[in-house]
Protein backbone atom coordinates (compact mmCIF):
# COMPACT_ATOMS: atom_id res chain seq x y z
CA UNK A 1 0.00 0.00 0.00
CA UNK A 2 1.10 3.67 -0.76
CA UNK A 3 2.71 5.38 2.30
CA UNK A 4 2.51 8.59 0.70
CA UNK A 5 -0.85 8.15 -0.28
CA UNK A 6 -2.46 6.53 2.85
CA UNK A 7 -0.71 10.27 4.74
CA UNK A 8 -2.73 12.64 2.30
CA UNK A 9 -6.08 10.14 2.12
CA UNK A 10 -5.78 10.95 6.07
CA UNK A 11 -4.88 15.06 5.60
CA UNK A 12 -8.01 15.15 3.57
CA UNK A 13 -9.97 14.44 6.57
CA UNK A 14 -9.12 17.94 8.40
CA UNK A 15 -10.20 21.15 7.55
CA UNK A 16 -7.36 23.58 7.64
CA UNK A 17 -4.48 21.45 7.57
CA UNK A 18 -0.81 21.88 5.49
CA UNK A 19 -0.55 19.32 3.36
CA UNK A 20 2.44 17.38 3.82
CA UNK A 21 2.40 18.08 7.84
CA UNK A 22 1.77 14.66 8.92
CA UNK A 23 3.72 11.33 8.85
CA UNK A 24 3.46 7.49 10.36
CA UNK A 25 4.70 8.79 13.70
CA UNK A 26 2.25 11.77 14.42
CA UNK A 27 0.21 11.12 17.06
CA UNK A 28 -3.44 11.88 15.44
CA UNK A 29 -5.57 12.88 18.53
CA UNK A 30 -2.54 15.76 18.44
CA UNK A 31 -3.37 17.15 15.34
CA UNK A 32 -5.06 20.49 15.42
CA UNK A 33 -8.59 20.02 14.73
CA UNK A 34 -9.16 16.19 15.66
CA UNK A 35 -12.72 14.98 17.54
CA UNK A 36 -14.58 12.21 17.11
CA UNK A 37 -16.22 13.56 13.97
CA UNK A 38 -12.35 12.98 12.55
CA UNK A 39 -12.69 9.28 13.66
CA UNK A 40 -16.01 9.12 11.71
CA UNK A 41 -14.58 10.49 8.26
CA UNK A 42 -11.37 8.32 9.06
CA UNK A 43 -13.48 5.09 9.48
CA UNK A 44 -15.32 6.36 6.43
CA UNK A 45 -12.41 6.79 3.81
CA UNK A 46 -11.03 3.79 5.03
CA UNK A 47 -14.09 1.69 4.76
CA UNK A 48 -14.31 3.13 1.06
CA UNK A 49 -10.42 3.38 -0.05
CA UNK A 50 -8.85 0.67 1.38
CA UNK A 51 -12.31 -1.80 2.22
CA UNK A 52 -11.44 -2.42 5.99
CA UNK A 53 -13.52 -1.72 8.57
CA UNK A 54 -12.18 -0.11 11.59
CA UNK A 55 -14.04 -0.16 14.78
CA UNK A 56 -14.42 2.47 17.38
CA UNK A 57 -12.45 -0.04 19.65
CA UNK A 58 -9.51 -0.06 17.01
CA UNK A 59 -9.96 3.63 16.89
CA UNK A 60 -9.40 4.07 20.50
CA UNK A 61 -6.60 2.13 20.90
CA UNK A 62 -4.53 3.42 18.30
CA UNK A 63 -1.85 6.02 18.85
CA UNK A 64 -0.65 7.21 15.80
CA UNK A 65 -0.94 7.32 12.13
CA UNK A 66 1.27 4.43 11.75
CA UNK A 67 -1.15 1.89 14.42
CA UNK A 68 -3.93 2.81 12.06
CA UNK A 69 -1.84 2.18 8.82
CA UNK A 70 -0.85 -1.01 10.32
CA UNK A 71 -4.54 -2.04 10.63
CA UNK A 72 -5.40 -0.90 7.12
CA UNK A 73 -2.74 -3.03 6.06
CA UNK A 74 -2.90 -6.36 7.88
CA UNK A 75 -4.61 -9.14 5.86
CA UNK A 76 -8.29 -9.31 5.79
CA UNK B 1 -31.58 -14.06 5.01
CA UNK B 2 -34.99 -13.53 4.67
CA UNK B 3 -36.44 -12.10 1.41
CA UNK B 4 -40.01 -12.60 0.27
CA UNK B 5 -42.13 -11.10 -2.29
CA UNK B 6 -45.65 -9.85 -2.45
CA UNK B 7 -48.59 -9.20 -4.49
CA UNK B 8 -51.58 -8.20 -4.90
CA UNK B 9 -50.92 -4.74 -2.38
CA UNK B 10 -50.78 -1.37 -3.69
CA UNK B 11 -48.89 2.00 -1.79
CA UNK B 12 -51.85 4.18 -2.57
CA UNK B 13 -50.58 7.55 -0.67
CA UNK B 14 -48.51 9.41 1.86
CA UNK B 15 -48.25 11.99 3.98
CA UNK B 16 -46.02 13.63 6.85
CA UNK B 17 -46.50 15.76 9.51
CA UNK B 18 -43.88 17.42 11.79
CA UNK B 19 -43.82 19.92 14.06
CA UNK B 20 -43.97 23.56 13.94
CA UNK B 21 -41.31 24.30 16.37
CA UNK B 22 -37.40 24.56 14.02
CA UNK B 23 -33.95 24.14 16.21
CA UNK B 24 -30.74 25.19 14.58
CA UNK B 25 -27.68 26.79 15.43
CA UNK B 26 -28.87 30.03 15.28
CA UNK B 27 -31.89 29.06 17.49
CA UNK B 28 -30.62 25.76 19.23
CA UNK B 29 -33.49 24.56 21.81
CA UNK B 30 -32.10 21.12 22.19
CA UNK B 31 -28.41 21.04 23.18
CA UNK B 32 -25.49 23.47 24.69
CA UNK B 33 -23.28 23.46 22.10
CA UNK B 34 -22.13 26.15 20.85
CA UNK B 35 -23.08 27.90 17.34
CA UNK B 36 -19.87 27.31 16.13
CA UNK B 37 -19.53 23.45 16.98
CA UNK B 38 -23.03 22.90 15.71
CA UNK B 39 -22.05 24.43 12.50
CA UNK B 40 -19.06 21.69 12.37
CA UNK B 41 -20.72 19.34 12.82
CA UNK B 42 -23.36 20.11 10.75
CA UNK B 43 -21.13 19.94 8.00
CA UNK B 44 -20.62 16.41 8.68
CA UNK B 45 -23.97 15.06 9.53
CA UNK B 46 -25.65 17.40 7.09
CA UNK B 47 -28.41 18.52 9.08
CA UNK B 48 -29.01 22.20 9.35
CA UNK B 49 -32.45 22.71 11.12
CA UNK B 50 -34.41 19.39 12.58
CA UNK B 51 -38.30 20.85 13.52
CA UNK B 52 -38.51 19.75 17.43
CA UNK B 53 -41.98 18.86 19.72
CA UNK B 54 -43.17 20.79 22.41
CA UNK B 55 -44.02 18.82 25.48
CA UNK B 56 -47.86 18.25 24.65
CA UNK B 57 -47.23 16.89 21.28
CA UNK B 58 -46.84 13.22 21.11
CA UNK B 59 -46.07 11.32 17.98
CA UNK B 60 -49.53 9.76 17.55
CA UNK B 61 -50.58 13.41 17.14
CA UNK B 62 -48.46 14.31 14.37
CA UNK B 63 -49.17 10.63 12.96
CA UNK B 64 -53.41 11.22 13.34
CA UNK B 65 -53.01 14.60 11.20
CA UNK B 66 -50.99 12.68 8.34
CA UNK B 67 -53.56 10.38 9.03
CA UNK B 68 -56.71 12.51 8.22
CA UNK B 69 -55.39 14.72 5.83
CA UNK B 70 -54.41 11.54 3.79
CA UNK B 71 -57.72 9.70 4.20
CA UNK B 72 -59.60 12.80 2.47
CA UNK B 73 -57.01 13.35 0.00
CA UNK B 74 -57.49 9.71 -1.32
CA UNK B 75 -61.05 9.71 -0.47
CA UNK B 76 -61.17 6.53 1.74
CA UNK B 77 -64.54 5.80 3.32
CA UNK B 78 -62.93 5.25 7.37
CA UNK B 79 -65.56 2.50 7.83
CA UNK B 80 -62.99 0.72 4.98
CA UNK B 81 -60.33 0.85 6.68
CA UNK B 82 -59.51 -2.87 8.25
CA UNK B 83 -55.95 -2.56 9.50
CA UNK B 84 -53.66 0.12 11.29
CA UNK B 85 -50.43 -0.50 12.29
CA UNK B 86 -48.45 2.02 14.59
CA UNK B 87 -44.65 1.91 14.08
CA UNK B 88 -43.03 3.91 17.10
CA UNK B 89 -40.75 4.08 20.17
CA UNK B 90 -42.18 6.84 21.66
CA UNK B 91 -45.98 6.10 21.87
CA UNK B 92 -48.29 7.52 24.05
CA UNK B 93 -48.38 4.96 27.21
CA UNK B 94 -46.18 1.86 28.29
CA UNK B 95 -49.51 0.54 27.92
CA UNK B 96 -52.13 0.38 26.26
CA UNK B 97 -50.98 0.51 22.24
CA UNK B 98 -51.55 3.76 20.59
CA UNK B 99 -52.40 2.33 17.60
CA UNK B 100 -55.99 1.23 19.80
CA UNK B 101 -55.87 5.21 21.21
CA UNK B 102 -55.59 6.42 16.94
CA UNK B 103 -58.20 3.73 16.02
CA UNK B 104 -61.25 5.65 18.47
CA UNK B 105 -59.47 9.70 17.49
CA UNK B 106 -59.45 8.75 13.58
CA UNK B 107 -63.53 6.89 13.86
CA UNK B 108 -61.72 4.15 12.65
CA UNK B 109 -64.58 1.08 12.93
CA UNK B 110 -64.33 -1.08 15.84
CA UNK B 111 -63.77 -4.11 13.36
CA UNK B 112 -60.41 -2.34 13.02
CA UNK B 113 -57.18 -4.95 14.08
CA UNK B 114 -54.96 -2.73 15.16
CA UNK B 115 -50.98 -3.32 17.18
CA UNK B 116 -47.90 -1.32 17.42
CA UNK B 117 -44.44 -2.24 16.49
CA UNK B 118 -41.35 -0.89 18.58
CA UNK B 119 -38.88 -0.41 15.72
CA UNK B 120 -36.84 2.27 14.81
CA UNK B 121 -35.10 3.17 11.49
CA UNK B 122 -35.59 -0.23 9.97
CA UNK B 123 -39.61 0.64 11.31
CA UNK B 124 -40.91 1.53 7.96
CA UNK B 125 -39.76 -1.52 6.00
CA UNK B 126 -40.93 -3.55 8.70
CA UNK B 127 -44.50 -1.85 9.09
CA UNK B 128 -44.74 -1.76 5.34
CA UNK B 129 -43.68 -5.48 5.26
CA UNK B 130 -46.19 -6.52 7.99
CA UNK B 131 -48.93 -4.05 6.54
CA UNK B 132 -48.40 -5.99 3.12
CA UNK B 133 -48.61 -9.02 4.31
CA UNK B 134 -52.03 -8.60 6.30
CA UNK B 135 -53.48 -7.22 2.83
CA UNK B 136 -52.30 -9.49 0.27
CA UNK B 137 -54.23 -12.31 1.69
CA UNK B 138 -57.58 -9.82 0.55
CA UNK B 139 -59.35 -10.85 3.84
CA UNK B 140 -58.94 -7.14 4.54
CA UNK B 141 -58.65 -4.36 1.98
CA UNK B 142 -57.31 -1.17 3.25
CA UNK B 143 -55.25 -0.55 5.94
CA UNK B 144 -53.25 2.39 7.64
CA UNK B 145 -49.35 2.58 8.26
CA UNK B 146 -48.49 5.10 10.80
CA UNK B 147 -44.91 5.64 11.27
CA UNK B 148 -43.18 8.24 13.52
CA UNK B 149 -41.22 9.27 16.42
CA UNK B 150 -40.47 11.66 19.04
CA UNK B 151 -37.16 10.77 19.93
CA UNK B 152 -35.65 14.68 20.67
CA UNK B 153 -37.79 14.10 23.50
CA UNK B 154 -34.94 11.53 24.95
CA UNK B 155 -32.48 12.84 23.97
CA UNK B 156 -29.77 15.27 26.37
CA UNK B 157 -29.35 17.98 25.51
CA UNK B 158 -25.86 17.63 26.75
CA UNK B 159 -25.18 14.85 24.70
CA UNK B 160 -22.48 15.86 21.97
CA UNK B 161 -23.36 12.18 20.34
CA UNK B 162 -27.46 12.97 19.60
CA UNK B 163 -28.45 15.81 20.65
CA UNK B 164 -27.48 17.09 17.02
CA UNK B 165 -28.99 14.29 15.06
CA UNK B 166 -33.01 13.82 16.19
CA UNK B 167 -35.94 15.29 14.41
CA UNK B 168 -39.48 14.25 15.59
CA UNK B 169 -41.96 13.92 12.48
CA UNK B 170 -45.09 11.99 11.96
CA UNK B 171 -46.08 9.81 8.64
CA UNK B 172 -49.35 8.25 7.59
CA UNK B 173 -48.94 6.16 4.70
CA UNK B 174 -52.02 3.80 2.73
CA UNK B 175 -52.21 0.73 1.60
CA UNK B 176 -54.58 -1.33 -0.47
CA UNK B 177 -55.30 -4.61 -1.75
CA UNK B 178 -55.42 -4.72 -5.93
CA UNK B 179 -55.13 -7.56 -7.56
CA UNK B 180 -53.39 -5.22 -10.58
CA UNK B 181 -50.92 -3.82 -8.31
CA UNK B 182 -46.81 -4.41 -8.95
CA UNK B 183 -44.88 -7.39 -6.77
CA UNK B 184 -43.09 -5.82 -3.61
CA UNK B 185 -40.28 -7.55 -2.55
CA UNK B 186 -38.54 -7.32 1.00
CA UNK B 187 -34.94 -8.37 2.40
CA UNK B 188 -35.37 -8.40 6.12
CA UNK B 189 -32.52 -9.10 8.64
CA UNK B 190 -31.78 -8.83 12.71
CA UNK B 191 -28.62 -8.20 15.13
CA UNK B 192 -29.40 -8.22 18.60
CA UNK B 193 -25.80 -8.77 19.07
CA UNK B 194 -26.02 -4.91 18.90
CA UNK B 195 -28.64 -4.00 20.99
CA UNK B 196 -26.41 -1.65 23.33
CA UNK B 197 -25.14 0.26 20.25
CA UNK B 198 -28.35 2.77 20.47
CA UNK B 199 -30.52 2.00 23.92
CA UNK B 200 -32.53 3.66 26.60
CA UNK B 201 -30.93 1.25 29.36
CA UNK B 202 -33.91 2.42 32.09
CA UNK B 203 -37.78 2.78 32.46
CA UNK B 204 -38.10 -0.80 31.48
CA UNK B 205 -38.84 -4.28 32.87
CA UNK B 206 -34.61 -5.20 32.95
CA UNK B 207 -33.86 -2.09 34.32
CA UNK B 208 -37.26 -0.76 35.88
CA UNK B 209 -37.04 3.22 36.80
CA UNK B 210 -35.39 3.87 39.90
CA UNK B 211 -34.49 7.30 41.56
CA UNK B 212 -30.50 6.56 40.30
CA UNK B 213 -32.02 6.50 36.96
CA UNK B 214 -31.97 10.27 36.57
CA UNK B 215 -28.36 10.29 37.79
CA UNK B 216 -26.46 12.45 35.48
CA UNK B 217 -23.31 10.91 34.13
CA UNK B 218 -20.69 12.64 32.63
CA UNK B 219 -18.93 9.90 29.94
CA UNK B 220 -16.37 12.33 28.53
CA UNK B 221 -16.12 14.48 25.21
CA UNK B 222 -19.10 16.27 26.00
CA UNK B 223 -21.39 13.58 26.47
CA UNK B 224 -23.55 13.92 29.21
CA UNK B 225 -26.76 11.94 30.12
CA UNK B 226 -28.81 10.09 32.50
CA UNK B 227 -29.65 6.06 31.90
CA UNK B 228 -33.25 7.14 30.82
CA UNK B 229 -31.51 8.76 28.00
CA UNK B 230 -30.85 8.22 24.38
CA UNK B 231 -27.60 6.64 24.26
CA UNK B 232 -26.18 5.57 21.06
CA UNK B 233 -22.22 4.37 20.45
CA UNK B 234 -21.61 6.35 16.97
CA UNK B 235 -18.60 4.91 15.58
CA UNK B 236 -19.76 1.19 16.23
CA UNK B 237 -23.24 1.70 14.52
CA UNK B 238 -20.95 4.08 11.69
CA UNK B 239 -19.36 0.47 11.31
CA UNK B 240 -22.39 -1.48 11.03
CA UNK B 241 -24.40 0.92 8.66
CA UNK B 242 -21.70 1.16 6.09
CA UNK B 243 -20.64 -2.53 6.18
CA UNK B 244 -24.36 -4.36 6.08
CA UNK B 245 -26.62 -1.68 4.10
CA UNK B 246 -24.51 -1.89 1.07
CA UNK B 247 -24.95 -5.50 1.56
CA UNK B 248 -28.58 -5.47 1.99
CA UNK B 249 -29.81 -3.17 -1.04
CA UNK B 250 -26.98 -4.79 -3.44
CA UNK B 251 -29.10 -8.51 -2.48
CA UNK B 252 -32.35 -7.06 -2.96
CA UNK B 253 -31.07 -5.97 -6.37
CA UNK B 254 -29.99 -9.63 -6.86
CA UNK B 255 -33.11 -10.91 -5.56
CA UNK B 256 -35.72 -8.87 -7.59
CA UNK B 257 -32.82 -8.95 -10.85
CA UNK B 258 -33.06 -5.33 -11.00
CA UNK B 259 -29.94 -3.33 -11.19
CA UNK B 260 -29.20 0.65 -10.55
CA UNK B 261 -30.29 2.05 -13.57
CA UNK B 262 -33.51 0.54 -13.95
CA UNK B 263 -34.56 1.82 -10.32
CA UNK B 264 -35.20 5.51 -10.28
CA UNK B 265 -34.43 6.18 -6.53
CA UNK B 266 -32.93 5.15 -3.46
CA UNK B 267 -34.87 6.12 -0.76
CA UNK B 268 -32.58 5.38 2.25
CA UNK B 269 -33.27 6.24 5.94
CA UNK B 270 -31.48 9.32 6.56
CA UNK B 271 -29.04 8.74 9.52
CA UNK B 272 -26.04 11.26 8.82
CA UNK B 273 -24.69 12.60 5.46
CA UNK B 274 -21.37 11.17 6.23
CA UNK B 275 -22.87 7.58 6.83
CA UNK B 276 -25.61 8.08 4.29
CA UNK B 277 -23.14 9.37 1.42
CA UNK B 278 -20.38 6.51 2.50
CA UNK B 279 -23.23 3.98 1.57
CA UNK B 280 -24.03 5.29 -1.60
CA UNK B 281 -20.56 5.46 -2.79
CA UNK B 282 -20.24 1.60 -2.08
CA UNK B 283 -23.35 0.74 -3.90
CA UNK B 284 -22.17 2.84 -6.69
CA UNK B 285 -25.76 4.98 -6.56
CA UNK B 286 -25.24 8.07 -8.75
CA UNK B 287 -26.31 11.03 -6.48
CA UNK B 288 -29.68 12.21 -8.42
CA UNK B 289 -31.47 8.73 -7.30
CA UNK B 290 -30.55 9.52 -3.93
CA UNK B 291 -32.80 11.87 -2.31
CA UNK B 292 -32.04 13.58 1.24
CA UNK B 293 -34.30 15.43 3.13
CA UNK B 294 -31.43 15.59 6.36
CA UNK B 295 -31.14 19.33 6.19
CA UNK B 296 -34.31 20.32 7.01
CA UNK B 297 -35.64 18.13 9.10
CA UNK B 298 -32.38 16.04 10.90
CA UNK B 299 -32.64 11.90 11.72
CA UNK B 300 -36.26 11.08 12.27
CA UNK B 301 -35.95 7.81 13.32
CA UNK B 302 -38.48 5.34 11.58
CA UNK B 303 -40.45 8.92 9.44
CA UNK B 304 -37.29 8.96 7.34
CA UNK B 305 -38.66 7.43 4.20
CA UNK B 306 -41.83 9.13 3.90
CA UNK B 307 -40.50 12.38 4.91
CA UNK B 308 -37.84 12.26 2.88
CA UNK B 309 -40.68 11.39 -0.12
CA UNK B 310 -42.61 14.05 0.75
CA UNK B 311 -40.99 16.60 0.69
CA UNK B 312 -38.02 15.65 -1.75
CA UNK B 313 -40.63 13.82 -4.55
CA UNK B 314 -43.89 14.78 -4.36
CA UNK B 315 -44.19 16.12 -7.78
CA UNK B 316 -42.65 12.61 -9.10
CA UNK B 317 -44.48 10.51 -7.23
CA UNK B 318 -48.05 12.12 -7.92
CA UNK B 319 -47.61 11.72 -11.57
CA UNK B 320 -45.32 9.14 -12.18
CA UNK B 321 -45.01 5.25 -11.96
CA UNK B 322 -41.31 4.88 -10.17
CA UNK B 323 -39.41 2.05 -9.31
CA UNK B 324 -37.94 2.65 -6.20
CA UNK B 325 -35.42 1.23 -3.06
CA UNK B 326 -36.65 1.91 0.28
CA UNK B 327 -33.91 0.92 2.76
CA UNK B 328 -34.26 1.80 6.73
CA UNK B 329 -31.24 0.30 9.41
CA UNK B 330 -30.51 0.83 13.12
CA UNK B 331 -31.72 0.67 16.63
CA UNK B 332 -32.20 -3.19 17.55
CA UNK B 333 -29.95 -3.96 15.38
CA UNK B 334 -32.26 -4.08 12.48
CA UNK B 335 -32.52 -3.23 9.04
CA UNK B 336 -34.04 -3.93 5.88
CA UNK B 337 -34.55 -3.04 2.14
CA UNK B 338 -37.74 -3.26 0.03
CA UNK B 339 -38.30 -3.13 -3.88
CA UNK B 340 -41.46 -1.15 -4.83
CA UNK B 341 -43.34 0.29 -7.51
CA UNK B 342 -45.43 3.00 -7.32
CA UNK B 343 -47.99 4.53 -9.11
CA UNK B 344 -49.31 7.76 -9.09
CA UNK B 345 -49.68 8.02 -5.36
CA UNK B 346 -51.42 10.26 -3.25
CA UNK B 347 -49.16 12.96 -1.49
CA UNK B 348 -50.46 15.84 -0.02
CA UNK B 349 -48.10 18.60 1.18
CA UNK B 350 -46.09 18.37 4.37
CA UNK B 351 -48.63 18.95 7.16
CA UNK B 352 -47.09 20.83 10.25
CA UNK B 353 -48.50 21.08 13.79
Amino acid sequence: MDTQKFIENIEQQFDDLTPNTLTLETRFREIDGWSSLQAMLIIAMVNVEYDVTLTGENIKKAQTLNDIYQLVNSPK
Amino acid sequence: MAFTNLNNVRLSGMATCVPKIADNANNSNTSILSNEELLRISTVTGIENKRICSENICTSDLCFKAAEELIDNLGWKKEDIGVLIFVSQTPDYILPNTSIILQHKLGLSKETICFDMTLGCSGYVYGMFTLASILASGFVKKGLLLVGDTISKTVSKTDRSTAPLFGDAGTATAFEYDTKASLMSFHLASDGSGADMIMIKDGGQRNPFSKNSLDIVDYGEEIVRNNCQLSLNGLDIFNFGISQVPKVVKNLLDYTQKNIDQTDYFIFHQANLLMNETIRKKIGIPKEKVPYSLKDFGNTSSATIPLTITTQLANKVTKESLNMVFCGFGVGLSWGAAYIKTDKISCPQLLEL
